[in-house]
């Protein structure tokens, strides 16, 4: 329990940072995002000034303490203000309508990607040296690759030349979202593609770590031990090996989780599809900063509580952290 | 099994000057072959980028009015094609290639200093400091970078290389910072340390002559991680339009190549040459990367040629003994040649490779 509530304190840091941060640069930054839009729309009015500024909340009266406090007040209860280009609408109500899909999307291809890599890693680092690390520098290419590249590319072959995959978008055009089968099965077969390039660019990452560490857990006197006693290989693979190489995998999750994220927002971009990061394009491509700025917040928001899920799992399977609480 | 006899000691006496040279080559001889061949692929790379923008055929802004050259494919005039208005792919590539490399190894050295001062400070002030500064490290590093640098970029007034190189600096130093912490921590409380404290040597001297230097390789290593970092992320907010759009980086390469849809149209080779370009330098990078590890940890070090004895490239020892499967019969000839080898001597069909061969390991 300590030890969570650290980690609950922490996350509370992290937050506090990341909304202060957003408070503060546009306000640190020559030039406000009044004068931008002003600047970019020269046949505003100068009149038109003091109303963006209302719009934008720049304008909150009082000190700038006072507008901290407004701004976290708004923040919590998830109002982040009306949108600049589609005026009327909230930007939450825009955040609610593609957040689903990135969510779902980023979320499976991690945790597949999560798996599949970790138990290549289990094999490669047991079976050192064998065929599998052959493949090694090719997987490292394709680490270092980004993710919009292999998009591109897998577009170009698979849905231009092979016309396995629709293109781009993220159902068929025609379709109302909603709760039935023509609409989740078309969601399902659009989304293939750009999972497919989340797995193949991350895959490699985690299995190249799963590996490593692998290689050095066989070499401890545990593990020896067990395959001493005769244990079955399975076993010391998985219940001796694997599982203590398993901890540090699942503590560097949650920092590879920001790199996952930030490379399916660009991904995401190649394929239109209907997720935050195409909207994060629109609004820089805009100058939407209310968007951008609420955008920011809640990838921030998303990847603290994956974090946080993160550490509850390595309490349930690191028995060494649950002793540093008892003691 | 096989032990692996140790390696002879070369021979003690100085050699003299042109001796020096052949035993460098011993150790580039010596290195992983990972990071040979990272460092010779990024050498290629840099060599490139030196040279690259002399030597580029054409002017890469330049537009050739010609109708003809609309979409080119690559032929002998224009090697990688054009693009959609006529601008030569080759051209733009190879001053692309420096832009990138030239942003990406100064945000490596800024970011990496930044690392060294944070993570060295916080190590040695200890208390109060310490736990602030591993706090601040800590939070930059679980707040997801990418989103955080467009909200930085798209507030500054001019989106220049400049502010690029500022930004992804100010944000590329927690994780080595991190590292180098643990790192000096470590150092801090060994002898050699406490040593030169009772000789009354000044902090600084202490932080210079004795800590820093022993943290070379930690450093190396996180420079290179940097360096990919930037590569990596400068690539990807110039491909969502966040740079100078005027000049030829490889990201905004590839932005036109996406917003003038060069997918759409078929022109391959206007936006694979930036990307596979992109792709490789990685590659190079994080090959150099793991071939430093592996010098450090020798026990990763690819198997096949970790043993090389008596002329026959031979498997080390499994992880661990592996009693159940034999290794194969060897011909005739093949058992011939093998008695004049070393590893003879130990018969490794008994598998008696017990205790463990542990290569590297600190008691």
């Amino acid at each position: 329990m300590k030890f969570i509530l650290r980690r609950l304190a922490f996350y509370f840091v992290a937050a506090w940072a990341a909304l202060t941060l957003n408070f503060f640069i546009p306000r640190a930054v020559p030039g406000n995002a009044v004068q931008a839009i002003m600047a970019k729309f020269p046949d505003l009015q100068p009149s038109a000034y003091r109303a963006l500024e209302a719009m934008l909340g720049v304008g909150h009266p009082g000190s700038l303490w006072h507008q901290y406090w407004a701004y976290l007040d708004d923040v919590f209860h998830l109002n982040f203000g009306t949108d600049l280009i589609e005026y009327p609408a909230q930007v939450s109500t825009l955040l609610a309508q593609t957040l689903p899909w990135t969510l779902i999307l980023v979320g499976t291809a991690t945790v597949i990607a999560f798996f599949l890599g970790t138990g290549l890693g289990i094999v490669s680092g047991w079976r050192h040296g064998g065929w599998l690390d052959r493949w090694l520098p090719g997987l490292m290419f394709l680490q270092a690759m980004p993710y919009f590249f292999l998009a591109l590319i897998l577009i170009e072959v698979l849905a231009i030349r092979l016309h396995l995959f629709p293109i781009a978008q993220g159902y068929a055009g025609g379709l109302i979202p909603g709760w039935h089968w023509a609409f989740i099965g078309s969601a399902v077969y659009h989304a293939l593609l750009p999972a497919l390039t989340i797995v193949i660019t991350s895959v490699a990452g985690w299995m190249l770590q799963m590996r490593n560490v692998m290689i050095t857990t066989i070499g401890e006197d545990y593990v020896v031990a067990a395959q001493a006693k005769g244990l079955p290989t399975r076993r010391v693979v998985f219940t001796y090996a694997a599982r203590n190489a398993l901890l540090p995998q699942l503590q560097g999750f949650g920092l590879a989780l920001g790199f996952v994220v930030s490379g399916a927002l660009v991904m995401e971009i190649v394929f239109s599809y209907p997720g935050i990061g195409l909207l994060l394009l629109s609004a820089v491509s805009s100058n939407d900063y209310p968007l951008m700025q609420a955008i920011f917040l809640v990838i921030t928001f998303a990847v603290l509580l994956a974090n946080l899920i993160v550490d509850l799992l390595l309490v349930a399977f690191d028995p060494r952290v649950r002793a540093r609480e008892a003691a | 099994m096989t032990a692996a006899p140790p390696i002879i000691a070369e021979p003690p006496a100085a050699l003299p000057a042109p001796g020096v040279r052949v035993q460098r080559l011993g150790q580039w001889r010596r290195l992983p072959l990972k990071a040979k061949s990272g460092a010779i692929l990024l050498g290629f790379f840099v060599l490139a980028g030196i040279i690259g923008p002399e030597v580029a055929p054409y002017d890469p802004s330049y537009q050739n009015p010609a109708p003809s050259l609309e979409l080119h494919p690559p032929d002998a005039a224009h090697l990688l094609g054009t693009t959609q208005t006529g601008q030569d792919v080759l051209s733009q590539l190879l001053t692309g290639i420096r832009l990138t490399l030239e942003l990406a190894l100064i945000v490596g050295v800024v970011a990496t200093a930044l690392a060294v001062i944070v993570g060295v400070a916080a190590a040695f002030l200890g208390g109060l400091w310490d736990e602030l500064l591993s706090l601040v490290s800590n939070v930059f590093l679980v707040i997801p970078s990418l989103p955080l640098l467009i909200l930085l970029l798209d507030y500054l007034p001019q989106k220049g290389q400049t502010a690029t190189i500022i930004v992804l600096s100010g944000l590329g130093w927690p994780w080595g910072a991190r590292v180098i912490r643990a790192q000096t921590l470590a150092i801090r409380g060994r002898d050699f340390v406490a040593a030169t404290r009772e000789t009354g040597e000044s902090t600084w001297r202490i932080l210079a002559v004795e800590i820093v230097p022993n943290e070379v390789s930690l450093i190396a290593a996180n420079f290179v991680n940097t360096v990919l970092y930037a590569i990596g992320t400068s690539v990807a907010l110039a491909f969502i339009g966040l740079a100078n759009l005027s000049s030829w980086s490889l990201g905004t390469m590839l932005y036109w190549a996406q917003s003038q849809q060069a997918l759409q149209l078929g022109a391959w080779w206007w936006f694979v040459p930036p990307g596979l370009a992109v792709a490789l330098m990685g590659t190079a990078l994080v090959l150099l990367n793991t071939g430093i590890d592996e010098l450090g940890n020798p026990r990763l070090r690819d198997a096949s040629h970790a043993a090389k004895i008596g002329g026959r490239r031979q498997r080390p020892a499994d992880p661990t003994p592996v009693l159940h499967a034999p290794p194969p019969p060897r011909s005739k000839l093949g058992s011939f040649m093998h008695s004049f080898s070393r590893s003879s001597l130990v018969d490794e069909r008994r598998g008696t490779g017990w205790p463990l061969e542990r290569r590297g390991e600190q008691p």
